[in-house]
């Protein structure tokens, strides 16, 4: 056990360390100008200089993503359990998901930009997180909605289960896992959706960390861009640890992924 | 101590026939009758189609043609049968006091007014001490307690068991027949069940319904007069051993043919 911590712990974080040292070890020997590759003391003190805007970005970006993906599991898990119920709907209106989650979505923004109109940036960014974020739950929820074992299924028949029971007490609980895994897939797509979608709405419009990159990138100040970079990068790792975490406590006590076997 | 039964007919099969959509016949003209309160063994080689019978008379799978009546209940399927699958077939995200509550839960049944009677029910099964554990907790042979259990608890007339200790080990699967045989003297079910094993067939049952495949028939309609309960001195006896030995021939003789 803890040498299984050690392992996924310190030896990631010894990798990280040594990294950052030669990093800066190489920058300052070979005399690097900082508009190509600043070293790691150059970012952090952009990082403590920038502190208030950067924030304030963080949270624009956050926000937008958490919400494309509160919306991503409405919207996700209600469409599965819509198509669970009817062949015909899921069949009717599956291949449209997926034309909607194959097209590229930086070439549906500026469509989606248009529409929703140049002072309503943050509702268009929302709604290019969403469509990148939905698809993996609901595709993941379809599926799990339909992997519910069928001598289960043959018991509920047997004691006259209703349709709702049979969902709420077996589709749905069939379905945890593959819905959970899908939306650890989805958190990261959000992130991506909503920083994708500031890029493609431009400069000024909305000020997230998507937008300091590019500001910091016009202005050649490129400790500014990573320490934005390090933000996001440390957004989403935080969001998959979440939901990794939320994973695991709703299932430990059953199902074969998350449990701990001695060999 | 219970003997032989000689009940009214609980099921009536009356020639009936299962075509699958792909054409294989899986049963053809079966009749048979089940006795009230009797232990009905339906025995054969994979494919003869006693599994499909069993489903059959659960309801699960509609006949092709023939009839199944139940004369003892008025003509119509008792809304209560306890149905055992060859997997314990539990939620493994419920607990197995949860997982043996589920018949009642879906009758609208509150948790707290049955606790009882499922704590009843794992009592009886020897389980009443793991109602808060959870299926990947148990061995195998104590899931298939929990789905005995789960069968049981809303007190069925009748118990239809599909090959339900086909997977478990040796000892653990004589402890269950024992185990099983004790309930069906206590509770007065009607207990259809399903094996491949002559052995099992004949040290559990009344009747053995030995079935032939190709296409599922019944071949032969064997009671086994023993008296019951049935214990170690029964499966040493020359009549258990010349019983199985009947059976098996029977069955030889068939794949043969």
């Amino acid at each position: 056990m803890e040498n299984s911590r050690a392992l996924r712990i310190f030896v990631p974080l010894a990798v990280g360390v040594g990294f950052l040292l030669l990093w800066e070890f190489l920058v300052r020997v070979n005399g690097v100008p900082e508009f190509v590759l600043p070293a790691p003391s150059r970012i952090g003190a952009s990082l403590v200089t920038n502190f208030g805007s950067l924030m304030g970005s963080l949270w624009i970006t956050l926000r937008i993503t958490l919400m494309a993906f509160v919306l991503a599991v409405i919207g996700g898990v209600g469409l599965a359990i819509l198509f669970s119920q009817s062949r015909i709907v899921e069949a009717a209106f599956f291949p449209y998901a997926v034309i909607l989650q194959v097209t590229p979505v930086v070439s549906i923004a500026p469509l989606i930009l248009i529409w929703v109109g140049f002072d309503r940036t943050e509702l268009a960014l929302l709604i290019i997180a969403w469509i990148v974020a939905f698809f993996p739950i609901l595709s993941n929820t379809t599926l799990g909605l339909r992997s519910a074992d069928h001598n289960l299924r043959d018991l509920f028949r047997l004691y006259g289960a209703s349709r709702w029971q049979v969902l709420s007490e077996l589709q749905l609980p069939s379905a945890l896992p593959y819905m959970l895994a899908g939306m650890k897939i989805s958190g990261g797509l959000a992130l991506i959706g909503a920083v994708v979608a500031e890029f493609v709405a431009g400069s000024g419009t909305t000020t997230g960390l998507a937008w300091r990159i590019i500001e910091a990138g016009n202005r050649l100040d490129i400790p500014k861009m990573f320490a934005a970079l390090l933000l996001l990068s440390t957004l989403g790792i935080i969001l998959f640890f979440a939901l990794s975490w939320a994973e695991h406590r709703m299932l430990r006590r059953w199902h074969e992924s998350a449990l701990k076997r001695e060999s | 101590m219970k003997t032989q039964t000689s009940g009214a007919s609980l099921i009536d099969i009356q020639g009936v026939s299962k075509t699958y959509d792909n054409g294989t016949t899986a049963l053809q003209a079966v009749t048979a009758g089940i006795a009230q309160g009797s232990f009905v063994s339906l025995l054969g080689p994979s494919g003869c189609g006693k599994s499909t019978l069993l489903r059959i008379i659960a309801g699960l799978i509609t006949p092709s043609s023939g009839v199944l009546d139940w004369p003892a209940t008025g003509g119509v399927r008792p809304d209560d049968i306890g149905f055992v699958f060859q997997d314990a077939t539990l939620m493994p995200w419920a607990s197995v006091f949860d997982n043996v509550y589920l018949p009642l839960k879906l009758r609208g049944k509150m948790r707290k007014d049955v606790e009882p009677q499922i704590m009843d029910a794992l009592t009886r099964v020897g389980l009443a001490q793991f109602s808060e554990s959870f299926p990947r907790e148990l061995s195998g042979g104590m899931k298939m307690r929990v789905s005995i259990a789960r069968a049981l608890v809303t007190r069925p007339p009748v118990l239809l068991m599909d090959e339900p200790f086909a997977a478990l080990d040796e000892f653990t699967r004589e402890k269950l027949d024992d185990d099983l045989l004790a309930l069906w003297q206590a509770e007065n079910w009607t207990v259809i069940f399903v094996t491949h094993s002559v052995y099992e067939s004949v040290y559990l049952s009344e009747r053995v319904l030995v079935m032939g495949a190709r296409p599922g028939r019944i071949l032969h309609d064997m009671v086994i007069d023993e008296p019951f309960p049935r214990g170690r001195a029964f499966r040493a006896k020359p009549s258990y051993h010349a019983q199985c030995a009947e059976i098996s021939d029977m069955l030889r003789h068939d794949v043969e043919a």
